[in-house]
């Protein structure tokens, strides 16, 4: 059980921020590399994936105390596949362009690791209302990180965010920036500068201390 | 003194490094002038803001990353030089400028600098230029001027040849495809000043003649066997210039000879494939990048464990 | 598709260079950032891989035919296809510990990390989305395998090369090698006008 201290505020900008699954935890790379072709679609499978995330934490803490142990993997994947399925066909059903867009990626949703890992490390463990603000923080924090790096790359491949042009009509976009190697390289790069900010707060919050 | 540790070559001392890319340059020289002259002061301009840039990028970064600065040993004016040599003559200057910061910033100090750069800079720029911008990348003009006399009809400085000499080598003589006088990139089209760039090398010891020749000689088999003309296929396109001044790159082809014959005959075979195929105006960046990256392995499989050593951690 | 040499070769340089399945399709990228730093390892990954993709080709391909399809409940295909593929690695890593020990113990490590490797699913679902009979999926799952084999082989030579590079801190881990795996998918650019499908 955890502290109880623990608020659920501080859950849910714990997922958000010190754990972002994208950028602390380098979790579910391959919907990262795949949805950012654009703004749009990283704030899709961003949202997608928070409500995968927010249903499968909540039921599996629910039925914590019935699942027996050793067959819980397979009664989680069972659980989020299930919201899946239902995420897949309201996307389908109501946004068919960004269906289009995301294919496989949606289904693939089962497999990203961010979910598995919060239905075992905390859903599994927490109350449900704690479970629903993980759920929630982490998939806003999936989210964001996503829009972050969609834009990015949808503004050098494009000129564009949430396709509203930025640039004048000279700008000659950089195609490789919406390419597969420009998901790599982009990710890489913000990832390596996060990582540098974060070291140098830490280092002055360790002088001050 | 300083003790530096370091992958791959371990001789290149800073004062080696200075010396052989000082070669490297002189080797250039030709190619360089031969270029400028045949497309006019717009490819001087191409030269220098590559040239600069690479320069200066390299510098901002070993200042910001409090590292010793480098820049005297002239290995990022190579870079940029030959990354300007592989672009078009009308290249906007931004794409020279673009390019040497790819190259010396993303490929070469992101690793720790010279000497652990998996892949050529300059190769690597120029193959995600053409990706980024393949309309500016993949045509070319034809040159302003003619030297010697030519075979060709002038086309006029304005006019845009959207197919190189590679696309329709058979358009072309011998006698014009080794003076330059066919559209192609700044540096690629005069075979005669590469040849002579090659000949220096070989003299000083620059490099050897392995590789180039593994991997022209591979081209030429290659298409005498699907029936074209070996001699053409060698003098068309970015061969000659890949081959001689790009696969040679000490720091990212294998270090035993074995191994750099399997390197050459590896882009021989690729750049026919390639070529083959026509996705793309010329195969030879490609097929030196793909190899670039099978070099770790080949290395592996061509040097023998030291045993009774310790493996170093840095 | 009609099976012959020149589809047969097309399909392979297709699915292992062309539409390579780390390069291109972005699946199975948290194997192949995770499993790299060592060539051995990474081979044996790669392997374990390809086992699991090429069976799970063909036993998913007969759940959907035989049992989804005739039922009308093709809806349940990923809830399904995640526990056949789950079943499976659970019954090849029983199978292998008693009749192929050797095997057992080289590859054994990686199996259980395979059910959630993107790239066995993803293969899957591919094979249904583009009508492959069951040769073919069979050949999809792996060929595919192959390609993702051969980059996280790739990968590891350059990793294990740059070991006592001085990287700056910050790009030390996932983001270099985020930044390799970018710079080895820009040659493979090279292969985009090979095995035209």
């Amino acid at each position: 059980m955890p502290d109880k201290k623990v608020t659920m505020r501080g859950v849910f900008v714990n997922g958000i921020l010190n754990e972002n699954p994208i950028f602390r935890l380098v979790l579910g790379v391959c919907p990262t590399l795949a949805a950012t072709t654009s703004a749009t679609n990283g704030l899709g499978m961003g949202l997608a994936a928070t409500f995968v995330l927010l249903g499968s934490n909540m039921v599996i803490s629910m039925l914590r105390n019935l699942i027996p142990d050793k067959v819980r993997i397979p009664a989680f994947i069972v659980v989020i596949s299930t919201f899946v399925t239902i995420v897949q066909m309201l996307i389908q059903a109501f946004v068919p362009s960004l269906y289009e867009s995301l294919g496989l990626f949606i289904p693939l949703i089962v497999v990203n690791c961010i979910i598995l890992a919060r239905a075992e490390a905390f859903a599994a463990k927490n109350s449900v209302m704690h479970s629903a603000a993980d759920g929630l923080g982490m998939g806003l924090g999936f989210t964001a990180a996503l829009i972050l790096l969609g834009s990015i790359r949808e503004l050098l491949g494009n000129g564009t965010i949430f396709e509203n042009a930025v640039f004048g009509a000279n700008f000659e976009p950089m195609l490789l920036a919406v390419m597969a190697p420009g998901g790599f390289i982009v990710f890489g790069l913000v990832l390596g500068i996060i990582n540098a900010v974060v070291n140098r707060v830490s280092a002055k919050k360790g002088a001050q201390a | 003194m300083k003790l530096r540790l370091s992958t791959g070559p371990h001789y290149l001392s800073r004062e080696n490094t200075q010396t052989l890319m000082l070669d490297v340059l002189i080797a250039l020289v030709p190619t360089t002038a031969a270029g400028i002259y045949l497309f006019g002061t717009q490819a001087a301009w191409v030269l220098a803001v590559a040239v600069a840039s690479a320069v200066v990028c390299e510098f901002l970064f070993q200042k910001l990353a409090k590292r010793p600065v480098r820049i005297m040993d002239l290995s990022a004016v190579v870079t940029g030089l030959i990354l300007g040599l592989n672009l078009p003559s009308d290249a906007p200057l931004w794409l020279p400028a673009i390019g040497s910061a790819i190259a010396v910033l993303l490929v070469k100090e992101l690793f720790g600098g010279l000497g652990h750069n998996f892949m050529n800079p300059a190769m690597l720029a120029r193959g995600i230029l053409l990706a980024s911008w393949p309309a500016r990348m993949s045509v070319y003009l034809m040159p302003a001027r003619v030297l010697g006399t030519t075979n060709v009809v002038p086309a006029g400085a304005d006019a845009v040849s959207a197919a190189t000499a590679l696309i329709r080598p058979q358009g072309y003589e011998v006698y014009d495809l080794l003076l330059g006088n066919i559209p192609g990139t700044i540096g690629e089209v005069c075979k005669i000043a590469i040849l002579i760039g090659f000949l220096y090398m070989l003299f000083v010891g620059t490099v050897t003649w392995h590789i180039p020749v593994v991997f022209v000689g591979t081209v030429a088999v290659f298409t005498w066997l699907i029936g074209g003309d070996p001699l053409k296929a060698v003098l068309s396109g970015g061969l000659l210039f890949g081959a001689i001044f790009m696969a040679t790159d000490y720091v990212t082809n294998p270090m035993l000879k074995v191994g750099q014959i399997i390197f050459a005959l590896g882009c021989g075979i690729l750049v026919s494939v390639i070529r083959l195929t026509r996705a793309y105006p010329e195969g030879v960046t490609y097929a030196i990048l793909l190899m670039n990256i099978l070099t770790p392995l080949i290395d592996r499989l061509t040097t023998r464990k030291v045993y009774g050593t310790v493996k170093k951690h840095a | 598709m009609e099976l012959s040499l020149t589809n047969f070769l097309l399909f392979m340089v297709n699915c292992i260079l062309t539409n390579n399945f780390i390069f291109s399709r972005y699946l199975g990228c948290c194997p192949f950032l995770g499993v790299s730093s060592k060539v051995e390892t990474a081979a044996g990954m790669g392997i374990a891989v390809t086992f699991v993709m090429a069976l799970a080709s063909l036993f998913t391909y007969s759940v959907y035919n035989y049992i989804l399809v005739p039922l009308g409940i093709e809806y349940l295909i990923t809830i399904s296809f995640i526990l056949v593929i789950a079943a499976l690695v659970q019954f090849v890593e029983m199978f292998m510990k008693k009749s192929l020990p050797a095997l057992y113990n080289a590859l054994g490590i990686y199996l259980p990390l395979i059910t959630t490797n993107c790239a066995v699913l993803g293969v899957t679902l591919l094979n249904i989305d583009n009508k492959y009979d069951m040769l073919w999926s069979v050949l999809n799952g792996t060929f595919g395998a192959l390609g993702f084999l051969l980059a996280i082989v790739l990968m590891a030579g350059v990793r294990e090369r740059l070991e006592s590079s001085n990287i700056p801190k910050a790009f030390k881990g996932f983001p270099i090698s985020l930044v390799i795996a970018g710079l080895m998918s820009v040659a493979f650019l090279g292969f985009a006008g090979l095995g035209g499908m």
